[in-house]
């Protein structure tokens, strides 16, 4: 059939079950994405005849005849891979302004979505945009972008860049579609991977017959484990291996929870894979499965990872260790001083069990690696990954291969918030390279990484905390219990640091912690944004906010009275000398702020700051959150810079994913090299660039990555100084830098005169700093309903010097909103036998534009002497004081302590007409 | 969305299929028939499914199917107004509905936006999903039912091998995903009386987010001679209709609504719980009938 795409005549055939979006990617468009495949994220909409679509839902014979529009041609006629079209359209401009995207992967969808709206539609964006979902944003700047208001700056315009709103460097690509992710490449014969999946929470499998699978026209091959490395490892990736147990294999003949991969058939076409995946026969022995984390530790639970599973470690090797529960994957117990003494100490204790959820990361971009065998015969993988190089050198140890061997690289990346710190495609994808010879695809579908990819670890906190009638804490105690699964990646790390700075940000003499991270035979837990705090904050932050009100104190007043101050020592369960330091302290500064902007908001005017009627109940509250700016022992950055005829290249190693790192890295360098962002190329996220780099996780881009790129690029200028210096016969220290040359008493010399000239460096983690972030929040409950409306937003942030506000304002938005949606809608629902029912978006609810309120972001003013050029991380924070605001609010407007997330009215109505009638009832 | 065989049926629990991880391509399907105006629909086999909008035919795993019959080419008229009232086809989409311009003296006329606007999917899926579809999906959450039950819709069916026949929606939908469609027949439309049409109406949503799937969609409707009729949807698996000869006071509404509803017909998934359906149902009835009382 003939159809016409961006301008285009193209003759297609589709095959008959076949949807518009896979024809359009197989006809070079790109720029179409797949976000879910069922209609619900809005990433793949076009125009078909000029009327919004989403292409995954069209049956692709319908477009023969039909004008088919993609964001690759919004703007004007366009061949495919010819680059972005000579002209763009206003919404696209309109979306480079407002900066309305961070990772970029939906902005497609949205932009083809928001041009189709008429005026009355740009009014209700929550309404118009109910079908496209962002992960990054918030939705605040899509929004502004929506509506025409600019924030970015001419990046050539930026000298002395660090603290200006410059764009992200790959804007034009993103908003033309042109900005390749991924799976955004076409490589010539690559095969297809597919995976059968357990159906069982536990079984041994006893046989795979693939006989009628490896006869399905188009299979390669089919690997089982029978023929995968006896290696165990950890899909978590930390610096040191050691850090995550080593319990899983690429295919294990045990399997440990729905979803768990059972095999893996490489074809010539997905179909071709997927009619593999359906002919395997395979036989399976059930076991008792433990789905409850609580029944864990019993003497009689079934063990998730029976020794008898496994060969004994050889004599050589450590032993694993002495756990005293084969179910317990980590355990943290610590004290200072004597609770017991502290609660006696006290007139007012609160205790109670705090329970978090289970939520996914939901980025856009699901999991998905392509790879090859190069010319010179290296294994190359081009992954959607957070951490290249640590999965670079997993693949080595996996697989026997010298560094040398392996290169791992990253597109951009739709999406992460630690997600992509694990390693879940690239070892399979590797195997079927290695033993095909062949280039492999794999890439999760939505479904896959509802049902098999990791989530956040839920959580039971229980905390009890005392304090003295003028508020002074006197002791606090957690006992946590988290769930991580069927495998140990990232359960130690969460747990420690979720134990961590929730309490440190707190002067008591009296604290104690036990904590447990249980294996169950459900989908794994992994890395998320926060790494265990946001599930202890919000346990810590509700026990300070009851003892506040039980004792008659203003909220604020009560952590200012009780929150480390520059000089006091920060601890949570031991006295050990830590690399942790007050770089700034700005906390003070953020809890006046917001205290400050919710006593406006009580004032505000505008509609949308007043409850919807006069039954609802309304009411205000605040938490507050510390973090390190950088993970413990040790996280590493190379960073290289290169004059040469072009300007600068710098290279370092942190992939971009919407965290923004490149638009800072290139005002890093630009201001230390004098000159503006648009000078800076940037070379990132491949294992050639650098020597090493740890990755983009533990909110480190700007902190390390930035700090190694800040060192060189100081080198760099400095050897620039010293070679213009010599050349003109003058001292270095009457020379600057300046722009395109350095001038000198004796004339300016041209940078293009002393080019070529490079400069390396590297930043290693420590010492470390804090960041605090405050949110604060008005809301309106429904006493009847139990619906929640949020009335007002704050967030104030010590983030040290702010390199780029735009940005970070962003990453706060970001962080709430995603917060929000773990707050009030997300969960997962597993059945009775331990399946993922909530496997699509319209039943996985995350938040979209009419659920996100804007959040008024205020800054502190510090300057960090750690951190580079006095600049702190914010990325992950933002998300950890959402929850327990919004359960003190919710306390404050009914009387109702809310002890579990979500806080969906279905939930929640019971408990808070019951508080709204008793307090009637007290006070007539 | 496609017409639905009611004979499939999606399996709860452990679906070992779907955890292949399917891209939505329907790759079992191996051919696709557009019969046109005048030609006759194939013989129905197993495997076959109608092709209206697809929006949910393509939104999940279907690896039942082999054949899909597209009604795109049967060329049916969206819509008929006549004397005796509206004749919605299945194939219209709910972007067309939604542009429908009706005799002013049809007063209940709004319902139809607020229904369509009820709807989980955006505009852009307007564009492509159909009223057939909705209806055939039978979702509790389906705004095509709640808008045909409240305003005495009539099905008309035809049936495998010719003939029709004709069933009121709350009939037609059984249950969850579950419809009086017997395999091979076919939703031909759905007719709205003229006398529904000019009811007042009082319509009411809640769910769980601001833009959610419908927890409780509850529809009433007065007519000139007091007559209130109450249209319980989305809380309930199907669609419940209560009719009263004329308003009821807020205490006989709620008795008759716990009497028609028992507590195994609140519907339970992740869109709300059933008590809380329950809950909100009764306090958005008594909303509903104060509004059509005044």
């Amino acid at each position: 059939m003939i159809l016409t795409v961006n301008g285009q005549a193209q003759d297609a055939a589709p095959r008959p079950g076949q949807c518009l979006r896979t024809l359009l990617r197989e006809l070079g468009w790109f720029g179409v994405k797949k976000g879910c495949d069922a209609g619900d994220c809005g990433a793949c909409t076009v125009h078909l005849d000029g009327e919004p679509v989403h292409s995954c839902l069209l049956p692709a014979f319908r477009a023969e005849g039909r004008a088919v529009t993609t964001i690759e041609g919004l703007g004007g006629p366009c061949a495919p891979g010819g680059g972005p079209a000579a002209r763009t359209h206003p919404m696209q401009d309109a979306f480079l302004d407002a900066q309305g995207f961070q990772c970029g992967f939906c902005t497609p969808g949205i932009i083809m979505t928001a041009a189709a709206l008429d005026q009355g539609q740009r009014q209700d964006l929550g309404t118009a945009l109910k079908g496209n979902l962002c992960r990054c944003t918030g939705y605040r700047a899509i929004r502004d972008a929506v509506a025409g208001v600019p924030h970015a700056e001419a990046p050539g315009a930026c000298a002395d860049p660090v603290g200006r709103n410059l764009p992200a460097p790959a804007s034009r690509g993103v908003v033309s579609g042109t900005a390749a992710y991924t799976l955004d490449v076409a490589v010539p014969r690559v095969l297809h991977l597919k995976v059968l999946r357990s159906p069982h929470a536990h079984a041994r499998i006893l046989r795979i017959d693939r006989h009628a699978a490896l006869a399905v026209p188009g299979v390669v091959a089919v690997f089982t484990h029978a023929d995968v490395p006896p290696r165990r490892f950890s899909t978590g990736r930390h610096e040191n291996p050691a850090d995550d147990a080593p319990d899983t294999l690429i295919l294990d003949p045990v399997l440990r929870f729905v979803g768990q991969r059972v095999a893996a058939v490489v074809a010539e076409t997905e179909a071709a894979a997927e009619a593999g995946v359906q002919a395997l026969v395979v036989t399976y022995e059930t076991r008792p499965a433990l789905l409850d984390p609580d029944a864990a530790l019993r003497p009689d639970a079934p063990l998730v990872h029976d020794p008898r599973d496994r060969d004994p470690p050889p004599p050589w090797a450590d032993a694993p260790p002495l756990l005293p529960h084969p179910n317990l994957a980590a355990e943290a117990h610590g004290a200072i001083g004597d609770v017991e003494s502290g609660f006696a100490q006290a007139d007012l204790i609160h205790e109670a069990e705090y329970v978090s959820q289970r939520v996914q990361h939901a980025h856009l971009e699901t999991h998905g690696a392509v790879g090859w065998i190069d010319a010179d015969g290296r294994l190359v993988l081009r992954s959607s990954t957070q951490v290249p190089f640590l999965t670079r050198d997993a693949l080595c140890a996996l697989f026997d291969l010298d560094r040398a061997a392996v290169r791992v690289l990253c597109g951009r990346v739709g999406g992460g918030f630690g997600g992509k710190q694990e390693m879940l495609t690239e070892d399979l994808v590797a195997l079927a390279i290695l033993r095909t010879g062949r280039p492999v695809q794999w890439e999760l579908t939505r479904e896959e990484q509802f049902t098999a990819a990791t989530t956040r670890h839920p959580m039971r906190v229980r905390v009890r905390m005392g304090a003295r009638a003028d508020g002074t804490l006197t002791a606090i105690q957690l006992t946590v219990l988290s769930n991580t699964g069927s495998y140990a990646n990232h359960a130690g790390g969460v747990l420690h640091h979720g134990c961590n700075e929730s309490i440190a940000a707190y002067n008591c003499p009296n604290k104690r912690v036990d904590g447990y991270s249980v294996y169950t035979n459900t989908l794994p837990a992994g890395a998320f944004r926060g790494y265990g705090l946001s599930q202890t904050i919000f346990a810590m932050e509700s026990a300070v906010d009851e003892l506040a009100r039980g004792l008659g104190l203003d909220p604020f007043a009560m952590r200012r009275r009780n929150a480390v101050r520059p000089g006091d020592p920060m601890v949570s369960t031991s006295l050990e000398p830590h690399d942790v330091a007050y770089g700034s302290y700005g906390l003070d500064q953020c809890l006046d702020l917001a205290q400050a902007a919710l006593a406006e908001a009580a004032l505000a005017e505008d509609p949308g700051a007043r409850p919807p009627g006069s039954d609802w109940c309304v009411g205000e509250g605040m938490a507050m959150a510390m973090i390190d700016t950088i993970p413990p022992r040790g996280h590493f950055a190379h960073a290289r810079i290169r004059l040469d005829g072009d300007g600068y290249a710098l290279a370092v190693g942190t992939a971009e994913f919407g965290n923004g790192t490149s638009t800072v890295h290139a005002q890093i360098a630009a201001q230390a090299l004098a000159t503006t962002p648009d000078r800076i190329r940037l070379i990132q996220a491949d294992t050639d660039a650098v020597l090493h780099d740890t990755g983009a996780y533990g909110s480190t881009g700007i902190v390390v990555s930035g700090q190694a790129n800040l060192r060189a690029a100081t080198a760099l200028a400095d050897a620039l100084v010293q070679a213009a210096a010599a050349r003109m016969g003058v001292a270095p220290e009457h020379c600057r830098l300046a722009g395109e040359c350095v001038e000198t008493p004796a004339g300016p010399v041209p940078l293009t005169a002393l080019a070529p000239l490079e400069a390396r460096a590297e930043a290693d983690g420590s010492p470390r700093s804090v960041a605090f972030n405050v949110q604060a929040f008005r809301v309106a409950v429904h006493p009847m309903s139990g619906e929640v409306r949020i009335l007002a937003s704050i967030q104030a942030v010590d983030a040290g010097v702010v390199i780029n506000p735009m940005q970070c304002r962003g990453q706060v938005e970001g962080g709430v909103a995603q917060a929000l949606g773990a707050a009030l809608y997300e969960d997962y629902r597993l059945d009775h036998e331990g399946s993922v029912l909530t496997r699509t978006f319209r039943n996985y609810h995350i938040p979209a534009c009419a659920d996100v309120p804007d959040t008024r972001v205020l800054f502190a003013e510090t300057h960090d002497r750690i951190g580079p050029l006095g600049a702190k991380s914010m990325s992950e924070s933002p998300y950890n004081p959402v929850a327990p605001a919004l359960a003190n609010a919710i306390r404050d407007a009914t009387g109702a302590r809310l002890t579990a997330t979500p806080f969906a009215p279905d939930r929640i109505f019971r408990q808070v007409m019951a508080a709204v009638a008793e307090r009637e009832r007290a006070a007539p | 969305m496609a017409v639905r065989d009611a004979g499939v049926r999606r399996r709860a629990g452990v679906d070992e299929v779907l955890l292949a991880g399917w891209p939505m391509d329907l790759n079992g399907v191996t051919s696709v028939i557009t019969p046109g105006p005048a030609d006759a629909l194939p013989d129905w086999q197993a495997g076959d499914a109608w092709l209206a909008g697809g929006t949910w035919l393509f939104s999940q795993p279907q690896p039942q199917l082999g054949r899909l019959i597209d009604l795109a080419g049967l060329g049916w008229p969206t819509h008929a107004v006549s004397d005796s009232g509206l004749t919605l086809s299945a194939t219209g989409t709910i972007a067309e509905l939604d542009r429908l311009d009706l005799p002013p003296a049809w007063v209940a006329s709004p319902l139809i936006g607020q229904c369509c606007r009820a709807l989980l999917g955006s505009f852009k899926i307007w564009n492509t999903a159909t009223v057939g579809g909705n209806l055939c999906m039978a979702l509790p959450a389906g705004p095509m039912i709640a808008l045909t039950a409240a305003l005495d819709g009539v099905c008309t069916i035809r049936m495998r091998g010719g003939g029709e026949r004709h069933l009121a929606v709350p009939d037609f939908v059984l249950g969850p995903e579950r419809t009086a469609l017997q395999p091979g027949e076919l939703l031909r439309s759905v007719a709205l009386p003229v006398a529904a049409l000019c009811r007042r109406t009082a319509f009411r949503r809640i769910s769980l987010s601001p833009n959610g799937r419908s927890g409780a969609l509850l529809i009433g409707t007065r007519d000139g001679a007091g007559a209130f009729v109450l249209t319980v949807t989305a809380a309930t698996r199907r669609p419940v209709r209560i009719a009263f000869d004329a308003v009821p006071d807020a205490q006989a509404l709620r008795e008759r609504i716990l009497a028609a509803i028992r507590d195994p017909d609140w519907y339970d998934d992740v869109h709300g719980t059933p008590d809380w359906r329950r809950h909100v149902s009764l306090f958005l009835a008594e909303d509903i009938r104060q509004e059509l009382t005044r």
